[in-house]
């Protein structure tokens, strides 16, 4: 069996084309990123806005627990039959799945960007008002650098859970690496569905591992050490 | 909704089994999470190798689980006992941060007084160690009851029935019915497997409703 596996992944003839490995590698990555980008777009200045604030607290912590509960299959389903007939073409499948994706990764990002400035230290943020910062710079200058850790935290879980699912887009029709699990197991193809498996398991590592460098370089030095301890 | 009033033990019996898929894996995932957690906990050179390693298993997409299990397990594609194994790993993987973080929290001072009045290693762990860290193991376990709920419904496309059947047969038949009602209980499960979680939390630490140090 696993030098079935071996073997159809070996095949260039599955590597190249229309519905090649590498195309549907593309659209998995486009479905992903575009979610992520559109959910980081409501989730992180939510989250800011409220650790900044401290407005709406109570609503986030069990609004993002509620939403982590919502089983992904059965809301696709459900925005697909809302959606599809208000829409057409292509666009009738990509947005119910890509709704599906964003709901998914909002309540990481906002956790994570909430809790990283609520954690800010209170000294650093009155250091920073009286330097005369006003709020927005306190946020920009003091806040955002100082939360950085666990926005980016929240966005690589979302990441992680969003390339993982994007997998299910398949069983709308959709292209991205869940067609040849989903295509391998309506056809009894096993060796196809094992190796689109291997290949999602494969790029979630990558992703993942990728992510965690760019945390590491952009994240303020004075946060993490990378400085060496300042002596005093 | 007359389809969920003629349907209601079907859901129920759905329920039923994917309470099983999502609640036995929780509690296997516990027990072997707990002496992984310890050792992490323990050992500093092992600690991010564990940590790393369990946390890495979290990154294969479950439906990606569900069909590579049988290749190395000797289960057949169809069996529930693979959707078993894959919820434990994951189970695992969320809990052997949180069990080794839970420990480490423990106070020295408390440690250190344990072994004063004559506690050894295992009893000290049993009785003081394992007790305090149980509001910090338990939020890991809420969070793993939650995910579990939800990931198991996945299993449908892998035709192992649980309340997830309900989305796949509601959407071959263009149905919103059965869809809705198995969302709804869906996250009815999440919240009760939460709820349970709290109780059993609130029983096993009576100190922390315990009132002033005046009473």
């Amino acid at each position: 069996m696993i030098n079935r596996i071996i073997a159809w992944l070996a095949d260039v003839a599955h590597w190249q084309g229309d519905d090649g490995i590498l195309r549907r590698l593309v659209e998995h990555m486009e479905y992903a990123t575009t979610a992520l980008v559109i959910a980081a777009l409501i989730a992180i200045p939510l989250g800011l806005y409220i650790g900044h604030t401290g407005k709406g607290r109570f609503l986030v912590v069990n609004a993002v627990g509620a939403a982590r509960a919502i089983p992904s299959l059965g809301l696709l389903y459900l925005a697909f039959f809302w959606l599809a007939p208000r829409l057409s073409g292509e666009v009738a499948f990509l947005a119910p799945a890509g709704l599906v994706l964003v709901v998914l990764a909002i309540p990481p990002i906002l956790s994570g960007a909430y809790a990283g400035v609520e954690g800010v230290e209170p000294a650093a943020r009155d250091a920073a008002v009286g330097m005369g910062m006003r709020g927005t710079e306190v946020m920009r200058h003091v806040e955002l650098p100082c939360a950085l850790p666990l926005i980016l935290s929240g966005i690589r879980s979302a990441m992680l859970q969003v390339i993982a699912t994007a997998t299910i887009a398949a069983v709308l029709g959709l292209g991205g690496l869940g067609r040849f699990l989903i295509d391998g197991l309506a056809s009894q193809d096993f060796p196809q569905t094992a190796s689109g498996a291997i290949l999602v398991a494969v790029l979630a590592l990558a992703v993942d591992m990728a992510f965690a460098l760019v945390q590491r370089s952009v994240v303020s030095p004075g946060l993490t050490g990378r400085y060496g301890k300042v002596s005093l | 909704m007359t389809w969920l009033r003629d349907h209601f033990v079907d859901v129920l019996s759905l329920a039923g089994q994917h309470a099983y898929l999502a609640g036995v894996p929780l509690v296997l995932g516990l027990l072997i999470a707990l002496p992984l957690g310890w050792l992490a906990s323990r050992n500093k050179v092992l600690y991010p190798f564990l940590i790393m390693g369990t946390g890495l298993l979290y990154t294969i997409p479950s439906l990606a689980l569900f069909i590579m299990l049988p290749l190395l397990l000797p289960f057949k594609i169809l069996d529930p006992n693979n959707v078993l194994v894959a919820m434990t790993i994951y189970t695992v993987a969320l809990l052997v941060r949180t069990v080794a973080d839970g420990l480490g929290a423990v106070p020295d001072a408390v440690n250190q007084s344990a072994t004063a009045m004559g506690y050894k290693r295992l009893r000290r762990f049993m009785s003081v160690e394992l007790p305090l860290a149980v509001p910090v193991i338990s939020a890991g376990l809420r969070v793993a009851a939650v995910s579990n709920v939800s990931i198991v419904s996945v299993a449908t496309l892998i035709g192992v029935s649980q309340l997830g059947s309900l989305f796949t047969d509601g959407f071959s038949r263009a149905f919103l019915d059965p869809i809705i009602v198995g969302v709804v209980a869906c996250v009815l499960l999440a919240l009760l497997f939460d709820v349970a979680i709290l109780l059993v939390t609130r029983l096993v630490t009576p100190w922390q409703r315990a009132g002033s140090p005046a009473a």
